[in-house]
């Protein structure tokens, strides 16, 4: 993907002009391989020199978008084939399945999950992102309407599933201004679907038997002039759906095969009839590279463990998620409501704050700087000791706040108290319980 | 044109791990590829689940973990016994958990006499797990490994801190040791080395990373495998080339989520399948990262992950 600075230079106009901003077009060139210089800077490239430049600059894999405004998703832009090497970027869409054959009440029950089923977790929302509306009967007018009516009830994105022309052009004249997913363009009807997908400006997936079908399918649109596709592999058993993932991803990252350079669609849906199994299926995607997941169903056991993969797999691994210390009052404490301490790793930091909350005990969360980590690590770490603890409570003015003397430490890191009341003075200790879901009894029985 | 399959060339192979008595043995390790990644390399030898049992009842199990054992819980021997007849358990792991000193803090002589019980009472290979107190995991996993000579346990965790009294009573009493670091590659690998000095055959290791549950840390223990494998497989890191085990359940069952009722969390659904999701989800990425060997709860969770895995390895 990336030029080296030598390959960039060569596109230059090499006149050393100077205008850029650096004496010379080599200099500028290494300027632009270490991304610390752009293009526009040079007056004189040529036009020819800038599509090179652009096309060999673009991400392997391409970034989609589906949908508008709030809940756009964004799938694709994946840049290694491991967490660990840098970050996965752009989570795994989450995607319900509605059919035209399904009853009111099947239909209706789905927008209904989809609308509460929602998550607040480490301060953000967790929730699906997708419905894919499917045409079983073939039946233009039944299309339309079952469009119609998951459009006016949701704002989540849309996938139109149909491999007949005629029936996804009832479903785009409805939704086209929501630029839904158009699933999928196949060797048989490539040309209506790309038509279709230029026409409407959407996204367009692609269906092939196999990895070369695919390619040649995704060739034949991209010369067509279409970018934004996704592909469907076509594999429907758990090992070969697997494989054809790592290929995908392979293909666009080590060999920069572009046929293959699309984020993918897959379909737990289709590949088993027990529940429990598909969503397990589905977690799978998640990890491996999947770009949506189509569920038959969502229902908060299956989706909310779902939701925790995509979010635990899509976090950021070299920079745990951090929130900043110091004092939190949560349900208006007073000077005689409790003081309770703990790490800042945002996730200690929301499930403590939330058993504090639920207790519905008035009281005040002291939040050391642990460096975003959690209090058992922390404390192994040396970043949750006695002294640190003990100067952090001293210089938070939690003192003048309350008119007791104590402070309630979590139950892992009992060992600090000792060196804790040391470096307090006067105040007691208290080792509250190990886990946070016992904090609600335990704030109940606590007194000044 | 045609595509062709970028395929990663691998130099190493993980150790194939015998455990138990000869008379049953299950063997594991022996990958000569990432996991699952069967189009250009082997996993001779699937990844094996071991159902736990505990030294005492449970106390804090949601209703969804208790209810297929609420009649041998207090008996670890009949416990062991029903995840191996009803079940089909590969592999049983003895969880010593009342051992703490912060919980029971039961004897060494009452953990050795349930360990007895329990091997007495099964076929498949024993996992025997302390519950992490250093001074007392040495004191109880010693006398184990020596009153239980002879029945090829495998004893964990074995930590840094105790691995000089541990490893020598495994090669004295002839048990396999699981090597436990924190979620960190290099004290992984710095571990196996030690162990190695002590003269611990390699045949006697397996790796425990350390493990989280879904939503609770599982991302760092899952990277941590996947680097694990990374050097063990393509850069020849001969010290880090042992079987995976994951000591997942405990971690699952003991979050808020996996113990909320029906009532208390009505946007979290069925209580029951939310804990058997919880957990075969877990089980599933650890499997993804490189996992050989998954010590789980459930009946429902571990039948839907030995389904996963024959699906993997199937065609
Ligand atoms: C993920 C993880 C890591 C991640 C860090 C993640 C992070 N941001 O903190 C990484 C990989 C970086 C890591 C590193 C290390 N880790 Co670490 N890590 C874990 C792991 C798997 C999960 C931790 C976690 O996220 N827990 C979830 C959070 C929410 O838990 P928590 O903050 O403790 O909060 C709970 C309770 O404490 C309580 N609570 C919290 N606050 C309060 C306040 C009050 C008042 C009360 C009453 C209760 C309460 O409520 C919460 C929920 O119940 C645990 C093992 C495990 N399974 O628990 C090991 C563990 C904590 N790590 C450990 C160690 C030793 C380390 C290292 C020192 C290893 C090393 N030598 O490098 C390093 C230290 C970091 C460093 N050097 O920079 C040990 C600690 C051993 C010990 N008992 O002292 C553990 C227990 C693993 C083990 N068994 O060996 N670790
Ligand atoms: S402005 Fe363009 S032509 Fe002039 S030195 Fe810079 S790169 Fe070269």
């Amino acid at each position: 993907m990336a030029l080296t600075g030598i390959q960039i230079y060569k596109l230059l106009p090499k006149t050393n002009c100077g205008e850029c901003g650096v004496p010379t077009c080599l200099a500028f060139a290494m300027s632009l391989a270490a991304a610390k210089a752009e293009l526009a800077a040079c007056p004189y490239v040529s036009e020819e020199a800038k599509t090179e430049l652009a096309d060999a600059s673009a991400p392997p894999i391409r970034v989609v978008e589906i949908g508008t405004g709030e809940r756009k998703l964004k799938i694709g832009g994946e840049t290694v084939l491991f967490r660990h090497e840098k970050t996965f970027i752009n989570p795994t869409g989450i995607a319900v399945l509605v059919t035209d054959e399904m009853s009111d009440e099947d239909v209706a029950g789905r927008l209904e999950r989809f609308k509460t089923l929602e998550y607040e977790r480490v301060g953000l929302t967790l929730r699906a992102d997708l419905f894919a509306v499917k045409s079983l009967s073939g039946d233009a007018g039944k299309f339309e309407a079952l469009v119609t009516k998951v459009k006016s009830q949701t704002d989540g994105g849309i996938i139109l599933m149909t491999e007949d022309p005629g029936v996804m052009e009832a479903g785009l004249k409805v939704c086209a201004d929501r630029k839904p997913l158009i699933f999928a363009a196949t060797k048989e009807n490539a040309e209506p679907m790309a038509a279709l997908a230029k026409e409407h400006g959407c996204p367009l997936a692609v269906k092939g038997d196999g990895l070369d079908e695919v390619s040649e399918l995704t060739t034949k649109l991209t010369e067509g002039g279409l970018t934004d596709l996704v592909i469907d592999s076509g594999a429907r058993t758990i090992r070969k759906a697997f494989e054809d993932q790592v290929f995908i991803r392979r293909g666009a990252l080590l060999k920069k095969y572009k046929p293959l350079g699309f984020p993918t669609i897959a379909l737990p849906c289709e590949m088993t009839d027990d529940f429990m199994q598909e969503t397990l299926i589905a977690s799978m995607f998640v990890a491996k590279y999947g770009g949506i997941v189509v569920l038959s169903d969502i229902q908060g056991h299956s989706l909310f463990p779902l939701l925790l993969a995509r979010m635990n797999i899509y976090t950021d691994p070299q920079r745990p998620m951090a929130t900043s210390p110091g004092i939190y009052e949560i349900g208006g404490p007073n000077e005689d409501s409790p003081v309770l301490v703990t790490s800042n790793f945002s996730l200690t930091y929301f499930i403590v704050s939330g058993e504090i909350e639920a207790s519905r005990v008035p009281a005040w969360l002291i939040i050391v700087d642990t460096e975003g980590l959690s209090v058992l690590t922390a404390w192994a770490a040396g970043k949750f000791v006695g002294d640190i603890v003990g100067i952090s409570l001293k210089k938070s003015g939690i003192m003048e706040k309350v008119r007791h003397k104590k402070v309630v430490i979590p139950g892992y890191a009992a060992a600090i108290s000792g060196d804790l009341e040391e470096e307090l003075g006067d105040w007691e200790v208290l080792v509250g319980p190990r886990e946070s879901a016992h904090i609600p009894a335990y704030l109940k029985e606590w007194k000044a | 044109m045609g595509f062709e399959i970028p395929k990663i060339s691998y130099n190493g192979a993980i150790k194939e791990i015998p455990l138990g008595k000869e008379s049953n043995r299950i063997t594991v390790g022996g990958e000569t590829c990432y996991p699952f990644h069967l189009f250009e390399g082997n996993m001779p030898l699937p990844p094996k689940i071991a159902m736990e049992v505990y030294d005492a009842t449970p106390e804090e199990w949601p209703q969804a973990a208790l209810a297929p054992f609420a009649d041998v819980v207090h008996d670890p021997a009949a416990w062991a016994q029903k995840c191996v007849a009803s079940y089909g358990a590969e592999m049983i792991a003895l969880q010593l958990a009342s051992t703490d000193p912060n919980a029971q803090n039961t004897t060494a002589e009452q953990a050795v006499e349930a360990t007895k019980k329990v091997a007495a009472a099964i076929e498949v290979p024993l996992i025997v797990w302390g519950c992490g107190n250093v001074e007392k995991d040495t004191e109880v996993l010693k006398r184990i490994a020596e009153e239980c000579a002879g029945e090829n346990l495998i004893l964990g965790p074995v930590e840094e801190d105790t691995h000089k009294a541990l490893g020598a009573a495994a090669i004295a009493y002839q048990h396999t040791i699981a090597a436990s670091t924190p979620i960190d590659i290099n004290l992984a690998k710095q571990l196996n080395i030690l162990l190695g000095n002590l003269g611990v055959p390699d045949e006697r290791i397996i790796v425990d990373p350390t493990v989280g549950g879904l939503g609770y840390g599982l991302e760092y223990c899952y990277s941590v495998m996947e680097r694990d494998r990374m050097a063990a497989l393509t850069q020849e890191d001969e010290r880090l080339q042992f079987p995976i085990l994951c000591n997942l359940a405990k971690e699952v069952w003991k979050v808020k989520e996996a113990k909320l009722s029906d009532e208390e969390a009505p946007l979290l659904g069925d209580s029951t399948k939310r804990g058997v999701l919880l957990e075969a989800m877990t089980a599933l990425l650890f499997l993804l990262a490189g996992g050989d060997i998954l010590i789980m709860r459930h009946p429902d969770a571990i039948q839907l992950v030995k389904g996963f895995i024959n699906d993997l390895m199937g065609s």
